[in-house]
């Protein structure tokens, strides 16, 4: 029975180190300065690179916090600072099961909100980015929120502070690590989203900063490249799938790390 | 402040004038959540009701969707994401099962924590990487097989694929015509129920392993104290007691499941046709949204691509809330 559970979770775990290393043949010949600094060639050229797809991606991610991080916190400050409040559940509720929306269903209400209105731009996509993030955001917090010992806001409470402060200045800064954590993981988990921005930013050939324009992201030119007949293109998404998960991974890794030292 | 207060009100209640206004706010932000629950209802559900108003209940049992002439029943891509959904399941449960069992119960613990975190990872690879992968490297392996499949050294199988061939074009299935490769590009409903088994793999497998970890290891020392094997601790022992647990997070993997979009757009072949072997082309709901939303100019086509998304919706907030039922009755009270 062991050697049959070891069996299995080889079978479990090959993907990853296929992956991996498929990406790191593939498309590592093709990260130089150009795929940082120039944008993609057109249809059968060769050459150039993702800078649209890199510029993009840090766009909407940042939109996207502001967004996500200030909705989750929040969720997370009340749901554990406020446990006996009469909305808490609904809250608690609601917050779980947008954990479990398709986010392509999200994309197509970041469609409705805001492209029917305004058209294809960076910020539909960072609002779908942004509605992802929150439920992971509000998760995390409320547990770390629940770690922090009640004696400190006990403590905080019995030197005269309202528990407004309590909360600002004393639980948040003791469980910021953990909170940062969940930042990050949110942020791990959305930057490989391609299916919420197919409709929404819709992606650029060029390099965009205007929120309100249509603007790329690594997802996006992943699916794209893949996609193509063209080798050149193909080989561009392979790398950028090799930077995005990198990336991915390191994130992923340096939360792993910083909750542990807390 | 501008006019001074006549008189000063006991501290208690100066503090609670602050703490009510932060309450509001962050009850306020909080509230957001909710709103853009509602909001999307509100969204999906209006963006539906011309297709739903006009097909009507048709929408869920017709099984023809085609956008130049107007028909859009979405049967069979409602099939499609039911197939590859389940079969993911089917599949990946067991596989999931023996690697949290590996983490939690045989491995080391300098080789447990880094498979675990390995298990971790997986989950964290975007859709469309998976995608991608399946696209380059299994589907030729898939295109390779069915070749071999049909070397005319083996003239029975050509036999066998040319009735399949005759009863797919009638329109109609056996279950033996099912399993039969078509002599395809390796893309279709077989490999999209490849790559959705292995995406939604590390979903149940840290759930179940979170679980295995919390049984009390009073249950497993007062079995080895009867001279029960490890294998027998396990069966008899643990996974009773994790079960609650584990359908949670095999309910939980079933909501990614059915949702996963882009991988298995890119590989399941796109084919609205009613589904008539397992290595032909297909769709699911996911993958029709994002292959079609952005082409659809018409108001009926357009009107019948969110409606899938509306049921996707509705889908997978049920399947949550399930899970959370399960969850809660499943655990075993007398065990406790």
């Amino acid at each position: 029975m062991g050697g049959l559970i070891l069996f299995a979770t080889l079978l479990v775990v090959a993907p990853l180190i296929l992956i991996f290393f498929y990406l790191l043949r593939e498309g590592l010949g093709a990260i130089n300065l150009d795929f940082f600094t120039k944008v993609p060639a057109p249809e059968g050229e060769t050459g150039g690179g993702l800078l649209n797809a890199i510029t993009g991606s840090l766009t909407m991610l940042a939109m996207a916090s502001v967004f996500g991080v200030l909705i989750g916190i929040s969720g997370g400050i009340f749901l554990a600072e406020y446990p006996r409040h009469p909305l808490m559940p609904t809250i608690r509720l609601v917050s779980d099961v947008l954990a479990g929306i398709p986010a392509i269903v999200m994309g197509l209400v970041a469609y409705g909100l805001i492209v029917l209105r305004f058209g294809f731009s960076g910020f539909a996509g960072a609002l779908a980015l942004g509605f992802l993030m929150i439920p992971i955001v509000v998760r995390t917090t409320e547990e770390v929120l629940k770690l922090v010992p009640q004696a400190v806001r006990e403590a905080g409470l019995s030197l005269g502070l309202p528990q407004w402060l309590v909360t600002l200045r004393i639980v948040l800064p003791a469980a910021a690590g953990g909170i940062i954590t969940g930042v990050m993981l949110a942020l791990a988990r959305v930057a490989g989203e391609a299916a919420p921005l197919l409709f929404t930013a819709f992606g650029n050939p060029n390099v965009n900063l205007d929120p309100s324009k249509p603007m790329s992201a690594l997802p996006l030119e992943i699916y794209r490249g893949a996609t193509s007949a063209y080798d050149e293109n193909q080989r561009m998404a392979k790398a950028g799938a090799l930077l995005l998960i990198v990336l991915i991974f390191v994130t992923s890794l340096l939360a792993r790390r910083f909750s542990r030292r807390r | 402040m501008s006019e001074p207060a006549r008189r000063l009100p006991p501290r208690a209640s100066l503090s609670s004038g602050s703490d009510r206004v932060f309450r509001y706010l962050i009850l306020a932000l909080a509230s957001v959540i909710v709103l853009v629950f509602v909001v999307s209802l509100y969204l999906l559900g209006v963006e539906s009701w011309p297709a739903l108003s006009r097909i009507g209940l048709e929408f869920f049992t017709q099984r023809t969707w085609n956008p130049v002439n107007g028909t859009f029943g979405a049967a069979a891509m409602i099939m499609g994401t039911l197939i590859t959904s389940f079969a993911a399941l089917i599949i990946s449960v067991p596989l999931a099962i023996a690697s949290a069992l590996f983490v939690a119960e045989y491995a080391p613990r300098w080789l447990a924590n880094p498979v675990g975190y390995l298990i971790e990872l997986l989950a964290a690879i975007p859709s469309v990487v998976y995608g991608l992968w399946a696209l380059f490297v299994i589907a030729p392996v898939l295109a390779r097989w069915q070749v071999t499949f049909f070397n005319p050294e083996y003239p029975e199988r050509l036999a066998l694929y040319t009735k399949c061939a005759g009863i797919w074009a009638n329109d109609q299935t056996t279950l033996q015509c099912f399993f039969v490769p078509s002599s395809g590009a390796g893309r279709g409903l077989a490999l999209a129920i490849i790559i959705l088994t292995v995406m939604i793999l590390p979903y149940t497998a840290s759930v179940a392993r979170d679980v295995i970890r919390l049984v009390p290891a009073d249950q497993r020392e007062a079995m080895y104290a009867l001279g029960a094997t490890k294998w027998e601790v396990i069966s008899r022992a643990i996974l009773p007691y994790a079960r609650a647990g584990i359908m949670g997070g095999v309910i939980l993997a079933l909501g990614r499941a059915l949702g996963e979009t882009l991988a298995v757009a890119m590989v399941i072949g796109d084919s609205q046709d009613v589904i008539k072997s397992l290595w032909g082309n297909a769709s699911t709901m996911a993958s029709v949204i994002a292959n079609q939303f952005g082409d659809a100019q018409e108001l009926l086509h357009r009107s019948s691509v969110v409606t899938l998304g509306f049921i996707l919706f509705f889908v997978s907030v049920g399947v949550n809330l399930l899970a959370r039922v399960l969850i809660q009755r499943l655990t075993p009270k007398g065990i406790q």
